[in-house]
C-alpha cells in the first residue's frame, strides 16, 4: 500500500494549520482539507463599542488589495440602518471608486498571478523576463486603478475620502474627465488582453456549481441588487443569514460558508458573468462571444478571461459615469442615527462581501459580522481539487502541487494565499 | 483632492511595510512612523501594506528606496537583516512568512527583470516573533524597530 501526502502551508505561523492537504492512497484521493482564510472575528471584536463613522476605515484595513469593497458594504449597511438615501452622483461616484478596485485588482491576478501558471513559469518575474510586454501592460493596467482609487479614495491603500453618506470631497466634472482617455486605453488594453487569455491551454473541467452574485435591474450590479444563483436563489441582502450559513470545520479551525439548501456555491467574476452577463455592455459581450466564450462558463480555469472581460466592462462603465457625472450639491447625505440592524453587501472583485451592524441609538456598534468571498468559496475549492486531483494523480509531487496551486488560484483568494511561495511537505509511508 | 500623496521629485524614500494588525508583522509601519519625524524634511515616507505592484510604482521616481519589513528566516526574534538589492537578489523565502502574495521579494526581482530598480534600493527585515490577529510588537521586535530607526537615520544621513 503507497499513500502520500501532499501539504502546502501558506502562513505556517498561523498555528501551523495547513492550508491545502491532500492524501492519496493507493492511486486514489483519499482525503482533501483546505483552509486558506480565517473570518475577520478580530475585526468584528475591534468594531464593537465603535462609533458607526469609523466602520469603512477600520475595516478598509482587513485587505490590503480591497478596500473600497469594505468601505462600500460597511457604508451601506450603516445607511440601511439609519434609513439614508444618497444623492444619485454620489451613487455614480461610488460606483466609479469601486470600478478603479476591479481595474487595480484583475490585472494584478491575470498577469502577475495567473497568467504565469498557463504559460508555463514558476512565476511573474520568470515570466517577465521572456515576455517583458505582458508585466508592463499588467502594470500598467493596474495602475490606472489605482489612480482613480488614490484620485477619489484619497489614497490608494487606505482610502480616506470615502465616508458613511457618500465623501467627504467630490471632484468638479472638470477634474474627473482627464481619466476618459487613460480608459479608452485600458479598454482597449484589455480588449486585446481578452484575446490573448482566450488563447491559453485551459484544462477540460467543469462543475455543475452554483454561482452567487447581486443582481441589480439596470446594471451590471456592483454595489446594491439582489442575491441570485443559478439554482433558484432570489434573496434581499438582508436575508443573506437565513440562507447562507458559516460552517465550523474542525481541522481547519475555520469557516466555510454554505447554502443551507444546497451547500457549497461559488462567488465572484465567473458568478457575476454567469449571472449578469445580459447587463455586460455591448463591447464587452461582443468580445466574449468572439473568443467562443458564451453567455454561461461552468470552466473555472477559464476565470482569466472572464477577469478580463469584467476588466473591459469596467473601463467602459467607468467612461459613462465620468461622461454623465454631475458634481452633487452636497458630497454626502445627512446621517442621523437610530437604534437598528443594517446590512450591506457589494461585489468585491473576488465576489460578494456581506457586512451586519447592530447599532444603539446614538450609533455605536453592539454587534458586526462580516463575510468575505474567499471565506464562501472555500468550500468549492475543496470540492474541486476533490474532482482535479485525480486527474493528475500520476504526477510527482511538486508537479501536481503546482496544479492544485492553479486550481487555487483560479478563485484568486485573498492576496495572502494566492502565493507562489506555498511550501510543500510530502510524507510517505 | 488628493494631492499630499502624488509621487514626489523626493529623491530618497523609505517605504514600511506590513499590517498593523497582524502583531510583528507591523514593524516596518512603526519605524515608518518613526522616521517620518525623525528624518530630514526632504526624505518622504510611505506606508504600505506590501503589495508589491503597488511598490514599483511608489519608488519610480526615487533614486534612493529604503524599504522595512517583518521577515520569518528562522534566525532569532529581533535579528535584523540588511539587504542590497544590487548586490544579491532577494530571496522569496526570505519573506514567505510574509502576508502579501505579491510581495516585496517578488516586487524587487520583478521591478530587476524590467529594469525598473532604483538606483540604490536597501531592504531591513526585522525577524518576527508573533504574527498573530492583533495589535503591539513582541519586546525583541520593539527594541529592533528603535535600532532601525537609528540605522536608517545613519545610511540616510
Amino acid at each position: 500500500m503507497k499513500s502520500r501526502t501532499i501539504k502546502v502551508d501558506y502562513i505556517a505561523r498561523v498555528e501551523g494549520d495547513g492550508a491545502l492537504y491532500v492524501r492519496i492512497k493507493d492511486g486514489t484521493v483519499a482525503d482533501v482539507k483546505f483552509r486558506i482564510w480565517e473570518p475577520p472575528r478580530l475585526f468584528e471584536a475591534f468594531l464593537r463599542g465603535r462609533n458607526y463613522s469609523e466602520a469603512p476605515d477600520i475595516t478598509a484595513r482587513i485587505c490590503g488589495i480591497c478596500p473600497i469593497a469594505y468601505q462600500m458594504s460597511s457604508s451601506h449597511a450603516m445607511e440601511a440602518a439609519f434609513g439614508v438615501k444618497v444623492d444619485p452622483q454620489v451613487r455614480a461616484l461610488r460606483r466609479l471608486i469601486y470600478l478603479g478596485e476591479w481595474i487595480e485588482s484583475h490585472p494584478l491576478h491575470v498577469f502577475l498571478l495567473h497568467a504565469p501558471d498557463f504559460l508555463g513559469y514558476e512565476d511573474a518575474i520568470q515570466m517577465a523576463a521572456d515576455h517583458p510586454d505582458i508585466a508592463v501592460r499588467g502594470l500598467q493596467l493596474k495602475k490606472l486603478g489605482n489612480e482613480l482609487m488614490a484620485f477619489l479614495g484619497g489614497r490608494e491603500i487606505h482610502p480616506i475620502n470615502v465616508c458613511v453618506g457618500g465623501f467627504y470631497k467630490v471632484p468638479t466634472k472638470k477634474e474627473l474627465l482627464p481619466f476618459v482617455e487613460k480608459l479608452k486605453w485600458a479598454r482597449d488594453a484589455s480588449l486585446e488582453t481578452v484575446r490573448w487569455t482566450a488563447t491559453l491551454p485551459f484544462p477540460d473541467f467543469e462543475q455543475d456549481y452554483e454561482f452567487v452574485a447581486l443582481r441589480h435591474p439596470d446594471e451590471y450590479a456592483i454595489t446594491e441588487g439582489r442575491l441570485v444563483s443559478n439554482k433558484g436563489l432570489d434573496i434581499a441582502i438582508s436575508e443573506f443569514e437565513e440562507h447562507s450559513v458559516e460552517e465550523h470545520v474542525p481541522y481547519a479551525n475555520a469557516l466555510h460558508s454554505r447554502l443551507k439548501e444546497r451547500g457549497a456555491y461559488f462567488v465572484g467574476p465567473l458568478a457575476r458573468y454567469n449571472l449578469n452577463f445580459d447587463k455586460l455592455p455591448p463591447v464587452a459581450q461582443q468580445v466574449a462571444r468572439d473568443v467562443g466564450l458564451g453567455p454561461v462558463c461552468l470552466n473555472p480555469f477559464k476565470s482569466i478571461i472572464v477577469r478580463m472581460v469584467e476588466t473591459v466592462f469596467a473601463c467602459d462603465e467607468a467612461i459613462r459615469l465620468i461622461e454623465r457625472y454631475e458634481m452633487p450639491e452636497k458630497p454626502r447625505a445627512d446621517i442621523r442615527p437610530r437604534a437598528g440592524t443594517g446590512h450591506g453587501c457589494t461585489e468585491a472583485p473576488r465576489g460578494i462581501l456581506y457586512h451586519r451592524y447592530r447599532l444603539d441609538d446614538q450609533g455605536v456598534i453592539q454587534e458586526a459580522k462580516i463575510v468575505p468571498p474567499t471565506s464562501q468559496n472555500q468550500k468549492s475549492i475543496e470540492s474541486d481539487l476533490w474532482q482535479f486531483v485525480p486527474k493528475y494523480i500520476d504526477l510527482p509531487n511538486d508537479k501536481l502541487q503546482w496544479q492544485c496551486e492553479q486550481a487555487i488560484r483560479n478563485y484568486d483568494p485573498c492576496i495572502s494565499c494566492a502565493t507562489h511561495f506555498l511550501t510543500l511537505h510530502i510524507d510517505r509511508e | 483632492m488628493t494631492g499630499s500623496d502624488a509621487p514626489g521629485r523626493s529623491h530618497t524614500l523609505i517605504i514600511g511595510l506590513g499590517n498593523e494588525y497582524r502583531r510583528d508583522d507591523a514593524v516596518g509601519l512603526v519605524v515608518a512612523r518613526r522616521l517620518r519625524e525623525a528624518a530630514p524634511e526632504s526624505v518622504r515616507v510611505m506606508e504600505e501594506s506590501g503589495e508589491g505592484a503597488a511598490l514599483i510604482e511608489s519608488w519610480q521616481d526615487a533614486d534612493t528606496v529604503i524599504l522595512i519589513d517583518a521577515v520569518h528566516s528562522g534566525a532569532k526574534p529581533g535579528t535584523i537583516h540588511r539587504l542590497d538589492a544590487h548586490e544579491q537578489p532577494i530571496a522569496k523565502k526570505f519573506f514567505r512568512f510574509s502576508t502579501h502574495a505579491f510581495g516585496v521579494a517578488e516586487a524587487v526581482e520583478l521591478a530587476r527583470a524590467l529594469g525598473r530598480l532604483p538606483a540604490r534600493l536597501i531592504v531591513y527585515g526585522v525577524e518576527g516573533k508573533s504574527y498573530e490577529a492583533g495589535v503591539g510588537l513582541s519586546p525583541e521586535v520593539e527594541a529592533a524597530a528603535q535600532a532601525v530607526v537609528e540605522r536608517v537615520l545613519g545610511e540616510i544621513g
